[in-house]
């Protein structure tokens, strides 16, 4: 018989290997967890009851309000990436910006805060920028490794400016609103792009040819008719940018509601660009549909994962060992910051978001931490996942888009300047927590000696690991009675 | 095998066709919360049954749009090791996988929650907020959901197993879905 102390570790060595061996993940997760159910029950440390909670959960995840604007933020990404924003965007700034050192580089950045503050995937503004700014700044002599990663970098900001669905899942995981969530990641969104110019500034100003000015005959555009160009861009991106962001922020519209509206927006905008087509339209379907039903099944995979490993007192092995790291609440950042980032080079944040996160939660409510510092923090070090050279998704969407001259190696190295400076805001965000709370309304101070008698481990599981689904009420509260109860009883 | 093969086909042509309408629910729920959030602040109209098919409709998109999300190689794998497999490893690790990680765990999941619907459709349990849908149908996607990812898995299954055995050939490439 196997020591019950040895369970926890060892389903999450369990976990590692079936994942690593490149199935789906969502049904790798769904097997562990079922294995090691079927253990527990043979074991008898929990009862075959434990297994009954799995459809109420499943069910609480459809009935999830939150995660219902995954597919809405994804639609609207999939139909305003085709529907040529961001090419009247970047060439409108480029020429803008174009006569000063390193102005492409500027005006891509620039572009991509922007895209990611309408928009939501990676994909999308990578591929535009890659595809339009890319050919320019080669052109006109452009340091191809300082060309590709300026492009990726900005492309992958929008994972951290709202509103992006790694803020919204997170929220989810952590139990907190998605408003707060996305008006503590404004500072640090900007501080992100303050980062990004600054290097761009010093690079340009120490090596000036590496990012050299366009010439005068590539502006062809000057006064009124550059003024209208940008503002062509700029005007409809603004509506579109309030209409989702605006109206969430000022708490007039939910994030599902603020996402659906800016779907229909971004249809709308398509039709404005006379671009609006059925195929448009359907291949936004197509891919939003596929891309909600891969995610949503991860969360189910790792629901499984996740009840049974708390079956097995999981939770309790994982707080054990991060309650007892050395330097307190800093401590716990650091480690769990070079977690993920290690676990980045292999995981996407989907997988990070609905594996780890319920993991740790607990353990960071648990030390008083406000959880929507932390959860931009790990929002932000989850940028580092899609930059990682050589598995990023954003250097691998780059690669798919860029000129043949362009050698992987050179997107590869031209990531790496900027995966320090996502993780240079990552270490200012662990020791300046101001710069997110103070964004937020109300900014929630936790009493330590209230901790104590408010979160109980049951409770903190409850409450924090567990998505919060209103609408299902009774049916889903009587399913984590059970688990609760049968917890107990062993 | 031949007859199964036709079995495989039989079952992608079904899920093709459901794969098609949980595209059309992501159109659908759009207009609907749009509308509704509009409806809302513009004119303080709001009903509970139009924000509640909002989410079945969500449900629908997930559980009806799994199984072909399957049958087109869409479910996100970690790629470290796979994408260094050869082609005959790949099939093989789909056809264990299948056997081993997904058809037990839809099997159980779908199985189990059968009893929900059943409980929720002779009852005729209906929402607890004034004016909401009846529950059933919802619930009942999510055995419908499971069954058919069950199917696609069976498909996917013996294609790989006909793949193997040469009789058949397939595209063992795997992309990472675009996020």
């Amino acid at each position: 018989m196997i020591d019950r102390e040895l369970m926890a570790p060892l389903m999450f060595g369990g976990l590692v290997a079936f994942m690593l061996i490149g199935y789906p993940v969502a049904f790798s997760l769904g097997a562990v967890g079922l294995l090691f159910g079927v253990i527990g029950i043979e074991l008898g440390y929990f009862q075959w009851e434990l297994m009954q909670a799995l459809p109420e959960r499943v069910f609480g995840i459809l009935a999830n309000d939150l995660l219902l604007s995954i597919p809405f933020f994804t639609f609207m990404g999939a139909v305003l990436e085709r529907c040529g924003l961001a090419e009247d965007l970047l060439e409108g700034t480029g020429q803008l910006f174009g006569s000063v050192r390193g102005g492409l580089a500027y005006a891509v950045i620039f572009v991509g805060a922007l895209l990611g503050a309408i928009t939501g995937t990676v994909a999308a503004s990578v591929i535009a920028m890659g595809l339009i700014s890319l050919p320019v700044m080669i052109r006109y002599g452009y340091n191809m490794r300082m060309a590709t990663g300026v492009i990726a970098a900005s492309g992958t900001i929008t994972q951290l400016i709202p509103p992006s669905l790694v803020l919204i899942v997170l929220a989810d995981q952590l139990g907190r609103s998605v408003g707060d969530m996305y008006a503590g990641a404004i500072g640090p969104s900007i501080l992100q792009v303050l980062l990004f110019c600054l290097f761009v500034f010093v690079v340009s100003r120490l090596r000036p040819d590496a990012m050299p000015p366009l010439p005068a005959s590539a502006r062809t555009l000057q006064g009124w008719p550059l003024v209208r160009r940008v503002l062509r861009g700029m005007v409809p991106s603004l509506v579109l940018m309030f209409l989702v962001l605006g109206t969430i922020l000022m708490g007039v519209a939910t994030p599902t509601e603020g996402g659906a509206m800016g779907a229909v927006g971004a249809i709308g905008l398509a039709a404005l660009h006379r671009r609006l087509t059925w195929d448009l339209l359907w291949q936004g379907m197509n891919s939003t549909m596929r891309i909600t039903a891969m995610v949503i099944f991860i969360l189910i995979g790792s629901t499984v994962f996740g009840l049974v490993f708390r079956g097995m007192d999981g939770d309790l092995w994982i707080e054990q060992h991060l309650m007892s790291l050395p330097g307190g609440v800093t401590g716990f950042l650091i480690a769990v910051n070079l977690f993920i980032f290690v676990l980045a080079f292999f995981l996407d944040f989907f997988e990070i978001a609905f594996i780890v996160i319920p993991l740790l939660a607990p353990v960071a409510a648990k030390l008083g931490i406000d959880l929507i510092w932390f959860g931009v923090l790990l929002g932000a070090n989850m940028q580092t996942s899609f930059m990682h050279p050589p598995f990023g998704f954003a250097l691998f969407y780059l690669r798919g888009v860029a000129p043949k001259e362009v050698k992987s190696s050179d997107i590869y190295w031209g990531a790496v300047p900027w995966v320090f400076m996502q993780l240079l805001l990552v270490a200012i965000l662990i020791f300046w927590p101001g710069l997110v709370t103070g964004f937020v309304d109300k900014p929630v101070t936790i009493d330590p000696a209230k901790i104590e008698i408010q979160l109980r481990p049951e409770d903190a599981v409850k409450s924090v690991a567990e998505p919060p689904a209103e609408s299902t009420g009774s049916s889903n509260d009587g399913a984590a009675a059970i688990e609760r109860m049968l917890k107990e009883q062993k | 095998m031949n007859a199964l093969l036709r079995t495989a086909a039989l079952i992608d042509a079904l899920n093709e066709k459901i794969g098609h309408i949980a595209c059309w629910l992501v159109l659908i729920a759009c207009v609907i919360s749009a509308s509704n959030a509009m409806l809302r602040y513009g004119f303080n109209i709001s009903s509970n049954a139009w924000l509640e098919i909002q989410w079945y409709l969500f449900g629908g998109m997930v559980m009806l749009g799994a199984a072909s999300t399957l049958k087109t190689n869409q479910h996100v794998r970690v790629d470290v090791l796979y994408s260094h497999y050869s082609d005959r490893t790949r099939l093989w690790v789909d056809l264990l996988g299948g056997l081993l990680f997904l058809l037990p765990m839809v099997a159980m999941i779908g199985w189990l929650s059968w009893p929900m619907f059943l409980n929720a459709y002779t009852i005729g349990e209906t929402s607890s907020n004034a004016g909401g849908l009846l529950r059933w149908p919802v619930k009942l996607l999510v055995p419908l959901g499971f069954l058919l990812l069950a199917l696609q898995g069976v498909s996917e299954i013996i294609k790989r197993a006909a793949a193997l055995g040469g009789r058949t050939s397939l595209d063992a490439n795997y992309e990472r879905p675009l996020q």
